[in-house]
C-alpha cells in the first residue's frame, strides 16, 4: 500500500535505529501522546531496536480510556431504552462502566450497533424515523471535524431523530496539566500526528518555550515514529526546546482550516472530565449555538449512580506515564482484558491492554531482550 | 485516536454544496466511498489520508519522499566513510 | 491554567462476565476456551473430549474412525465465494481432514427460521450437495426443525461427519522396516473401508496427528494466505467495495492432507484456522504443548488487497477468519519436501513456512516483526472489532 509499505521498510527503520543509537550520550524519556502511536510501537516491538538509553512512556492518547466513568453509564442507559439505536465505534464498546459496558447491554437485547462513521449513524436515523438514532462522539481533535459534519448535515436536512453524546477532548491541555505536575518525567514529546492534521501545531510553540520540552509532531508507522524519535533525541542531545514537524506528507502548520471552521461552528471548548486524570479546563468540546438540540445529555435525562472506585487501579499513574503496565499490582491479575479494571486495559489502544496482548506479563520482556546501544 | 489510512481518489462526486462533495477512494485494491468536505483542493489522481470516512488531508508527495532522501544521503555518507553497519 | 496538581485516581468496579453469555464466547478466543474449560468439560470430561482437537479418533472394530461436529452461524448467509452451505461442508469435511481422516459420511441438521424465503434454502442446499460432490463425501441422514420469526438468523446448520484413518508409512519409518508405501485402505463387499491389520505394524503418520506431537524444532507451515473469509464477510456487512472482489477461502482442504500423508511426509499436527485466526489457532497448541511458536512476520502471507481491508477496519489479519486454510507441523527437515507436496495441489498452491516451534517462552506465540522488533500474539479475549483509534 502505498504511503503505508514504504514506511515499515526494514532497511530504512534498522539505518534510522542505528542514526539514534549514534545519536544519545544520556538516558531520555519521551512520550508518545497518541494510542494509535502506542499501537504501532507496542505491535511492532519498536522498542527493541532502541538503544536503552531511550525510555518510551505512553501518553494519555486514548480518548477512550479518558471517557468518564458516567458517560458510559448515561451510554448504557440510552442504549437500553426500547425506541433507541445507539451507535458506537467498535472501541468503545468493551469499556466499562459501573456495572456493564455496552457489550453486555447489547447481550442484553439493547439495540447497539458498531458504525464506522457518524455519517453512518444519521443515515441510519433517516432510515428510522420512528427511532432515537444516538451517537457516542468520541474521539480527539481528529474526530471532531466528522462528527461536526455529522450535526452539520443533521441540522441542514432537518433530521430531529438524532443525537450525538459528546465525549471529546483535546490534546494541547492534556500536555499542559501533564507537564505542570510536580510528577512528571516526560523530557520530550512525539505529539499526535493526527490530531495535528486537523489543527495544525501552533499551539505547541509556547507549550515547548514555557515547559523547555523538543516537540516533534509524529506520524503512525514505524519510520515516522523512528524519525521522530531521532528527532527529539538529536534536540535534547543538543539541549534545543523547539517545535518541528516529522509528519510533514499530511500536516501542516496551520493545520485544515475548513475542518477548524466546521469545528468552531458546531463545537466549543468546555471542561472536561479525564478518567483517570480528573477535571482539566478548557479540554473538551460541546455543542454549542443552534447544535445544542443534537445534545443527547440533554435530550435523555439521567440520574446516574455515583461511580465506584476500585483502589487497585492505578490507572491514572499509568497514563501520566509515570508507571507502565507491569509495574501494576493488578496487571494481568485480577486485571485483564476480559475482566478489566480500567479502561486503559479495555480499549485497543490502551497502554495496559496492549503491553497484556503484545509484551504479556514482565517475565517475557528479559528474554526478548534489547541490543546495546553501539 | 487516530486511525487514518492513505488511498488515491479515483472518482469525485460534486454535489454542488462543497459540505456535500464525495469520493470513490483506493485503498490498495478495495475502495470504499468517503466525504471530501474538508479536502476541498483534493482531485482525482491525489492520495488523500481518510479517517472514519473524511479525508481529512492531501497527502504532500513531496514531503513523503522527504525521509527517504535523508536516508539515502546517510547511507551515502556512511559508504564513502566506510563505515560498516550493524 | 492548571497548576500542579495531584490527579484523581478513578477506576470502574469489575465487569462481571460470568453470569451471562456474550457474543464473545462465541468467538473461538479466550472466552470460548473459558467456556470449554469450565462449563463442557467439567461435565463430559474423557480422554477424548481432552484432546481438544478438531476432531476424535474413536476405534471401532479393528478401524480407526474419526468423528466430528460443527455448526454453522454465518451472517450473512451469502457472501463472496460461497454460502452457509458450503461452510457446513467443508468446515466438517476439513475438521476430519485434520484428524487425517478421509472423510466419507456427513449428516446435516437444519434449523430453519419462520419466513426464510424458499429460494435461499434451495442455494444453499444446492452449494452443499455441490461441495459434497467435490468432496466425494455423502450427506447420509439429516433433521430438519423450524423456530419461531426472530429467533434465528434465517438458517443455522449443523454438521457431523465420519471419516477413517487410513494407514500411511512415513518415509523414515519404511526406510526402516523395509517396507513400501501403501496406498489407499481397500473396499470390502458392503463398502465399508478395511484396513490391513499389517499395516498397523509399521509406523504412519496418521497415529500420531495431534497437538501432542508438536514438539520443540518442528517448522509451522500454513496452506496459503490469511483473512480472506473474514474480510469476505465484512466487506457485505461495511459495504466495502472491491476492484477483484475478496472471496471466502472457503475450501475442501482433504486433497492436500490426503497428498502429505501419501507422500509420507512426517506430520505432527495439522490444524484448520478458522474465526479467531491464525493466532487463535497457534496459541491454543502453544498453550495445550507447553511451547513457544515463534513467527516471523515477512513470512506471513497475506494478499495486498486484504491487508488494504484490515487497514481500513483496523483489524490484524492474525486473528481474521479463514476457512479453507490449515497449519501443519512438521520435523524442520521435512519442510521443504511438505511444502512441495502442498505447493502442488490446488488449495494449497500458497502454501509457505511461517515459523517454529521452540521450548521458550512456553505457552506464548512471538512474533519478530518486520522491523526486527518481538511481541507476543496472544489470544482474542473476545471479538476483534473494527477501531478508528
Amino acid at each position: 500500500m502505498k504511503f503505508v509499505s514504504e514506511y515499515r521498510d526494514p532497511k530504512a527503520a534498522e539505518q534510522l535505529a542505528s542514526a539514534i543509537r549514534k545519536k544519545v550520550t544520556r538516558p531520555w524519556t519521551i512520550m508518545e501522546i497518541c494510542g494509535g502511536q502506542t499501537h504501532t510501537i507496542v505491535k511492532s516491538g519498536l522498542e527493541d531496536i532502541l538503544p536503552k538509553e531511550i525510555t518510551l512512556v505512553h501518553g494519555p492518547g486514548c480518548p477512550v480510556c479518558v471517557t468518564p466513568i458516567e458517560l458510559i453509564d448515561k451510554a448504557v442507559a440510552i442504549a437500553k431504552r426500547p425506541d433507541a439505536i445507539f451507535c458506537s465505534f467498535g472501541d468503545m464498546l468493551r469499556v466499562p462502566g459501573s456495572s456493564k459496558s455496552l457489550f453486555d447491554a447489547k447481550a442484553e437485547g439493547a439495540d447497539v450497533r458498531i458504525v464506522y462513521s457518524p455519517l453512518d449513524a444519521l443515515k441510519l436515523a433517516k432510515q428510522n424515523p420512528e427511532k432515537q438514532v444516538v451517537f457516542f462522539a468520541v474521539g480527539f481533535e481528529t474526530t471532531a471535524p466528522a462528527n461536526a459534519m455529522a450535526a452539520w448535515q443533521a441540522d441542514h436536512d432537518g433530521i430531529e431523530n438524532f443525537s450525538l453524546l459528546v465525549s471529546h477532548v483535546l490534546v494541547p491541555p492534556a500536555m499542559k496539566a501533564l507537564l505542570s505536575s510536580q510528577n512528571c518525567v516526560v523530557q520530550g514529546f512525539l505529539a499526535a500526528g493526527h490530531v495535528c492534521t486537523i489543527m495544525g501545531f501552533e499551539e505547541y510553540f509556547p507549550i515547548a518555550q514555557k515547559y523547555r520540552v523538543p516537540i516533534v509532531v509524529t506520524g503512525f508507522e514505524p519510520l515516522d515514529l523512528l524519525e521522530g524519535i531521532h528527532m527529539v533525541a538529536s534536540q535534547l542531545e543538543d539541549g534545543r526546546h523547539e517545535v518541528e514537524n516529522q509528519y510533514s506528507r499530511a500536516v501542516k502548520r496551520e493545520g485544515n482550516r475548513p475542518a477548524q471552521k466546521t469545528i468552531s461552528e458546531v463545537f466549543e471548548i468546555s471542561p472536561r472530565q479525564w478518567r483517570g486524570l480528573g477535571e482539566i479546563p478548557a479540554s473538551g468540546f460541546q455543542l454549542r449555538g443552534r447544535f445544542q438540540k443534537y445534545d443527547a445529555n440533554r435530550r435523555f435525562p439521567f440520574e446516574g449512580v455515583p461511580a465506584q472506585e476500585s483502589p487497585d487501579c492505578i490507572s491514572g499513574l499509568i497514563l501520566q506515564g509515570l508507571k507502565k503496565p507491569h509495574e501494576c499490582g493488578a496487571f494481568g491479575v485480577k486485571c485483564t482484558p476480559e475482566n478489566p479494571l480500567g479502561a486503559p486495559m479495555v480499549s485497543s489502544e490502551g497502554a495496559c491492554a496492549a503491553y497484556y496482548h503484545y509484551g504479556r506479563r514482565q517475565n517475557v520482556q528479559p528474554e526478548l531482550s534489547r541490543p546495546a546501544s553501539r | 485516536m487516530c486511525l487514518a489510512v492513505p488511498g488515491k481518489i479515483v472518482e469525485i462526486m460534486d454535489a454542488g454544496d462543497p459540505a456535500f462533495r464525495r469520493a470513490k477512494v483506493d485503498f490498495g485494491g478495495i475502495k470504499k466511498e468517503i466525504s471530501l468536505a474538508y479536502t476541498p483542493e483534493a482531485e482525482i489522481g491525489k492520495y488523500v489520508l481518510v479517517h472514519v470516512g473524511f479525508a481529512i488531508s492531501v497527502i504532500d508527495e513531496e514531503e513523503a519522499m522527504r525521509v527517504f532522501e535523508y536516508l539515502k544521503q546517510m547511507g551515502n555518507i556512511e559508504e564513502e566513510l566506510g563505515e560498516v553497519r550493524q | 491554567m492548571a497548576d500542579a496538581k495531584t490527579f484523581n485516581l478513578s477506576c470502574p468496579v469489575p465487569r462481571v462476565a460470568d453470569d451471562r453469555i456474550v457474543l464473545a464466547h462465541g468467538g473461538g478466543g479466550r472466552l470460548t476456551h473459558q467456556l470449554i474449560e469450565r462449563i463442557f468439560i467439567p461435565a463430559f470430561g474423557n480422554p477424548m473430549l481432552e484432546q481438544r482437537h478438531d476432531g476424535a479418533v474413536v476405534p471401532v472394530n479393528g478401524a480407526r474412525l474419526a468423528f466430528t461436529t460443527d455448526s454453522f452461524v454465518v451472517r450473512p448467509l451469502i457472501f463472496p465465494g460461497g454460502n452457509i452451505g458450503d461452510l457446513a461442508i467443508n468446515g466438517t469435511v476439513n475438521d476430519l481432514a485434520m484428524c487425517g481422516a478421509r472423510p466419507l459420511y456427513l449428516s446435516a441438521g437444519f434449523i430453519l427460521e419462520e419466513g426464510l424465503e424458499m429460494e435461499t434454502l434451495r442455494k444453499v442446499v444446492n452449494s452443499m450437495q455441490q461441495a459434497a460432490a467435490n468432496a466425494n463425501v455423502k450427506l447420509v441422514t439429516g433433521d430438519t426443525k423450524v423456530v419461531d420469526k426472530g429467533n434465528g438468523d434465517g438458517i443455522f446448520i449443523n454438521t457431523s461427519g465420519i471419516g477413517v484413518i487410513e494407514e500411511f508409512p512415513c518415509l523414515a519409518k519404511s526406510a526402516r522396516h523395509g517396507a513400501s508405501p501403501v496406498g489407499l485402505a481397500e473396499t470390502t463387499e458392503n463398502g465399508m473401508p478395511h484396513v490391513s491389520p499389517g499395516l498397523r505394524d509399521v509406523g504412519t503418520t496418521a497415529a500420531s496427528i495431534s497437538p501432542a506431537s508438536v514438539q520443540p524444532g518442528d517448522a509451522v507451515l500454513v496452506s496459503g494466505d490469511l483473512g480472506r473469509h473474514g474480510i469476505a464477510i465484512l466487506s457485505v456487512r461495511e459495504g466495502l467495495e472491491f476492484e477483484s472482489p475478496i472471496l471466502s477461502d472457503c475450501a475442501n482442504v482433504w486433497p492436500s492432507v490426503e497428498a502429505l500423508l501419501k507422500a509420507g511426509i512426517e506430520i505432527h499436527c495439522l490444524r484448520d484456522l478458522t474465526r479467531g485466526g491464525l493466532a487463535t489457532t497457534l496459541n491454543e497448541i502453544a498453550s495445550d504443548r507447553n511451547v513457544c511458536i515463534k513467527l516471523e512476520e515477512s513470512l506471513i502471507p497475506v494478499d495486498e488487497t486484504v491487508q488494504g481491508a484490515c487497514e481500513i477496519l483496523g483489524l490484524d489479519p492474525l486473528y481474521v477468519a479463514n476457512e479453507g486454510r490449515f497449519a501443519v507441523f512438521v520435523p524442520a527437515a521435512h519442510a521443504d519436501a511438505a511444502l512441495e507436496v502442498m505447493k502442488k495441489v490446488e488449495v494449497s498452491v500458497g502454501a509457505v513456512r511461517v515459523g517454529k516451534v521452540e521450548e521458550s517462552p512456553a505457552r506464548t506465540v512471538v512474533l519478530q516483526s518486520r522491523i526486527g522488533g518481538n511481541r507476543v500474539v496472544d489470544m482474542l479475549s473476545g471479538e476483534q472489532l473494527p477501531r478508528i483509534c
